[in-house]
């Protein structure tokens, strides 16, 4: 009996949206709190030493933080080539403008250190707040162009025509998500600096985690009222489909509806501990801002980014790619995916190393940790950012 | 010459993909020579040795996080501009990606911060693995970059399914041993510690030069000729085995170094210097030496090699083999279901030459009723201008016989404790060590460039025509990308010369040597570590 089909093809494709979601999560938990830190940057430290602090606590793990990202991207790639061919050439202005924006990060926090120049390090600053700033609002931009259904459609060879336009992209919808995103992120990275930094720095940050967890509060909350009301309409399969077929995203049918997105919840109430745990963590957050706990707050900024990309993924499964224009060639858990043996293989990997990795960056932070502050700055000054 | 998407996408990817090539062959190779270097300082205790880490590891650090930045690009841009190719083989080829995501580059980009931060909070030792770690990772990274990379060369372990209108793997070890893959991997990390070696070897011969930072200047020199020598000799040995292999599977990709137009009886004999004109398809003159070509590309006296036009001519017949296969495939994907047997029997016969049927596509519609002129010109688009790939090609290996010269010439000096005598007698040797610091990149780009326009028309070796692989985008949207890359990238490259050159002209640390020949110049300059201080 050969290896790979000890796991039916249908269950690895599941398991591979669940991969998908993690590596999602992993991302935003991981790299979203350098991404908040980072938009905040010119706004929460004012003098160049209180930005070296800011800088310095994201300093020696910002670029491990990263390659969840390009992980993101590689594993999307191997387990759903179609979504990455589709998603990165439809959304290519958005994604020149994200790419451009993170090149600017590895460079700003490396480069900003080496002259005393006030100009230079200064436009160093802007590098790193619009690297962070950029890539979170279109992220977010993104994920409601997925929602609302992307314009593409596939011929008979799988050959994609996308009829959007970057300026498209920007309806009040996705602008909404990608706000909420923005602020998402913020609030995760002000809990960052309340752990990792004193004084004025943390005070500062509590009051920009506060806004910032309101305005999440406000934006996911209207955002689902969206989505429930059947102003943001859904997509539904109307053909049968085999979870066990091979990857051809247009041997079903799929329609638009007004409320498609909620069917989920109606057949699997469980799934409400989604968005619950979505405004859980952002509660959370908000109310233990105002105290004197630390540690505690961010486990629920976690838990709030955990909620809300969960809510976005169960709400539409089994669709990873709706299409707006040819709803049948929508991309979905069953008919986008690598073949059986390589999703197989793609997982015996992942099991091997995601553990490894885990294990070597928990070590990392933990030899790490600690407060930064003017101190501590003027101490490493050799080696610090 | 009117743009189209096809060739404004390929010059991005050239541009992107050398860019970032002008940074990582430097991390591959310094890596390996911070972790030797810190190794010594762990078993000595010596802490000259700790200052070279730290200098050095400085350079490191402003040309790491370029090879960084421009990396992002490359992960990502195969489904920007390269949907199809992306749609195509992504089955395949996203694996190596994703395995390099989690096997190697967390490893480097995590511990890149500890070598960086980690100086007072860990033990010796644990700095030392934490090192170690950076120079394992960016070597594993390269590893399964040449794997994905080495599969679009010699495409094995896999078969396409009509059903799902990709390739598919059939065999997981077969795309991961393979030949190719593994001769451009060594080929290729050895280009990195070339280049890392020739960096360190002028930058200390620079040093020696000035009378500045003797000690590390000569250590630095020892450890680089050394490794350098060994790095020089398996690039030189490793680029013969890509040549064999390309031999194997990429007749054409020789034929055009070689500027060999018709097929010679064996062995064939080498060009060393020749012009050839594309439109008569004949060299103007050559200087040839008689048997070489024959014995390195082939490894025996009696195998011939085919010539540029008898490889055209055979692909003419696998193109109407091609068009075959193209006919049943269309008529599978309309019709799955009902399809009739003999049209399924039909297209297993045939292929293996689908690719090239999509030669076909710029010049008709429909394969099949393609004229015997279209046939042709689809088969001499598979001919990649001549020139260029044999001027890059000696370039390159002139620069690799050069390397093995200057390592092994320095080798002996730093080996038999001579090292003095360069300063004092032989400065002209000192002088050549610090112009040669860019040669290894012009080596470096040239090999790209050989491997990659080589292999054009192909995306997919034989299987899928860069020009099929394409995204449906506009000429202005790729425009507009193409020059945000090239302004983005060269203004950062600027600055990272700067900085290097700055950080170069500081130089290391001194401290108090024993062993120090005389006391170092007086330097006005800052020392590295009081920068960021101010």
């Amino acid at each position: 009996m050969i290896l790979y089909e000890m796991i039916d093809y249908s269950v690895l494709k599941m398991i591979w949206w669940l991969l998908l979601g993690v590596l999602l999560i992993a991302f935003a938990v991981m790299d979203g709190f350098d991404m908040g830190v980072g938009a905040m940057l010119p706004f929460v430290a004012e003098t160049d030493i209180e930005r070296r602090v800011v800088i310095n606590t994201i300093g020696p793990t910002w670029e491990g933080n990263q390659v969840w990202f390009i992980l993101g991207g590689g594993a999307i790639f191997a387990a759903w080539p179609p979504l990455y061919a589709i998603s990165f050439s439809g959304f290519y202005l958005a994604m020149f403008v994200v790419l451009a924006a993170m090149i600017l990060r590895p460079v700003s926090f490396k480069y900003r250190s080496k002259r005393p120049d006030p100009s230079w390090r200064n436009s160093w600053d802007w590098a790193l707040f619009t690297g962070s700033f950029v890539p979170a609002l279109v992220f977010g931009v993104a994920v409601g162009n997925v929602l609302l259904g992307v314009p593409f459609s596939l011929d008979n060879d799988l050959r994609m025509t996308y009829e959007g336009s970057f300026f498209g992209l920007f309806s009040p919808f996705s602008l909404l998500c990608g706000v909420l995103s923005v602020a998402m992120l913020v609030t995760h990275g002000s809990v960052w600096l309340v752990m990792r930094t004193n004084g004025d720095i943390a005070k500062r940050a509590r009051r920009f985690g506060t806004v910032a967890a309101g305005l999440s509060i406000a934006l996911f909350a209207l955002g689902g009222y969206l989505i429930a009301s059947g102003y943001v309409e859904g997509f539904r399969i109307t053909s049968e489909i085999d979870p066990n077929m091979a990857a051809n995203p247009l041997a079903k049918q799929a329609i638009t509806e007004g409320g498609a997105w909620m069917a989920n919840y109606t057949v699997h109430p469980i799934l409400w501990l989604a968005p619950g745990l979505g405004f859980l963590g952002l509660f959370g957050t908000l109310v233990l801002l105002q105290t004197r706990l630390e540690m505690p707050i961010f486990l629920f900024s976690k838990l709030a980014v955990f909620g809300i990309i969960s809510t976005v993924g169960v709400s539409m499964f089994p669709f990873i790619l709706p299409s707006s224009i040819q709803p049948g060639a929508s991309l979905t858990v069953w008919d986008a995916s690598s073949s059986h043996r390589t999703l197989f293989n793609m997982l015996v990997v992942t099991l091997i190393f995601l553990p490894i990795i885990l294990v070597y960056t928990a070590w990392v932070y933990k030899v790490l940790w600690g407060k930064v502050d003017e101190e501590t700055i003027e101490r490493d000054n050799h080696t610090a950012y | 010459m009117e743009l189209n998407v096809v060739d404004l996408s390929r010059l991005q990817f050239a541009m992107t993909a050398l860019y970032h090539f002008l940074f990582v062959p430097l991390t591959i190779g310094l890596s390996i020579l911070l972790a030797t270097m810190e190794t010594v300082y762990v078993m000595t205790g010596r802490e000259v040795w700790k200052r070279m880490v730290k200098f050095w590891g400085t350079l490191f650090g402003i040309n790491f996080v370029l090879g960084v930045a421009t990396g992002l690009t490359m992960e990502f841009q195969f489904g920007m501009n390269w949907a199809y190719f992306s749609q195509y083989v992504g089955d395949v080829f996203g694996a190596p990606l994703a395995i390099e995501g989690l096997m190697a580059f967390f490893l480097e980009a995590t511990f890149v911060g500890l070598f960086f931060f980690g100086w007072d909070r860990l033990s010796r030792r644990q700095h030392l693995a934490a090192t170690w770690a950076v120079a394992i990772g960016t070597n594993l990274s390269a590893l399964w970059i040449l794997i994905a990379n080495g599969w679009m060369q010699h495409p094995i372990g896999a078969a396409f399914n009509p059903e799902t209108m990709r390739m598919e793997v059939n065999s997981f070890y077969d795309v991961l041993f393979n030949p190719v893959a593994q001769a451009k991997f060594v080929h290729t990390v050895s280009a990195g510690y070339v280049t890392a070696s020739m960096f360190v070897l002028g930058i200390s011969a620079w040093y020696m030069l000035k009378g500045r930072h003797i000690p590390i200047a000569k250590r630095s020199m020892a450890i680089a000729s050394a490794f350098g020598f060994a790095s020089a000799l398996s690039v030189v040995v490793l680029g013969d085995e890509s040549g064999y292999e390309a031999n194997l599977n990429q007749k054409m990709k020789l034929a055009t170094i070689e500027a060999m137009w018709d097929t010679e009886p064996a062995p064939a004999s080498f060009n060393v210097v020749a012009w050839a004109d594309m439109e008569k398809r004949e060299n103007v003159f050559a200087i040839e030496v008689p048997y070489v070509m024959g014995l390195i590309a082939t490894r025996s006296l009696d195998t011939v090699i085919p010539g540029i036009k008898d490889l055209v001519s055979r692909t003419e017949d696998r193109i109407r083999q091609g068009a075959i296969a193209w006919d049943a495939l269309q008529k599978i994907r309309k019709d799955p279901a009902n399809v009739s047997a003999d049209v399924r029997e039909t297209f297993l016969q045939n292929e293996n030459s689908l690719g090239y049927a999509y030669l076909l596509l710029p010049f008709t519609d429909n394969p099949m009723e393609a004229t015997t002129e279209q046939v042709d010109a689809a088969a001499w688009s598979t001919v990649p201008e001549v020139m260029p790939m044999f001027y890059a090609f000696r370039i390159m290996v002139a620069c690799g016989f050069f390397f093995i010269l200057i390592t092994a010439i320095f080798f002996y000096y730093s080996s038999s404790g001579k090292l003095d005598i360069l300063s004092e007698k032989r400065r002209w040797l000192l002088h050549v060590a610090v112009w040669s610091i860019p040669l290894p990149w012009i080596a470096c780009e040239m090999g790209w460039f050989v491997a990659e326009y080589g292999r054009q028309p192909w995306i997919i070796e034989s299987m899928l025509p860069t020009s099929v692989g394409v995204s449906n985008l506009s000429v202005t949207e790729v425009l507009m990308t193409l020059a945000g890359f090239v302004a983005l990238y060269s203004t950062l490259l600027v600055i990272e010369i700067m900085l290097m050159f700055k950080y170069i002209k500081i130089g290391p640390e001194d401290g108090v040597n024993p062993d120090a020949a005389r006391p170092a110049f007086r330097q006005p300059a800052p020392t590295a570590a009081s920068v960021p201080a101010e």
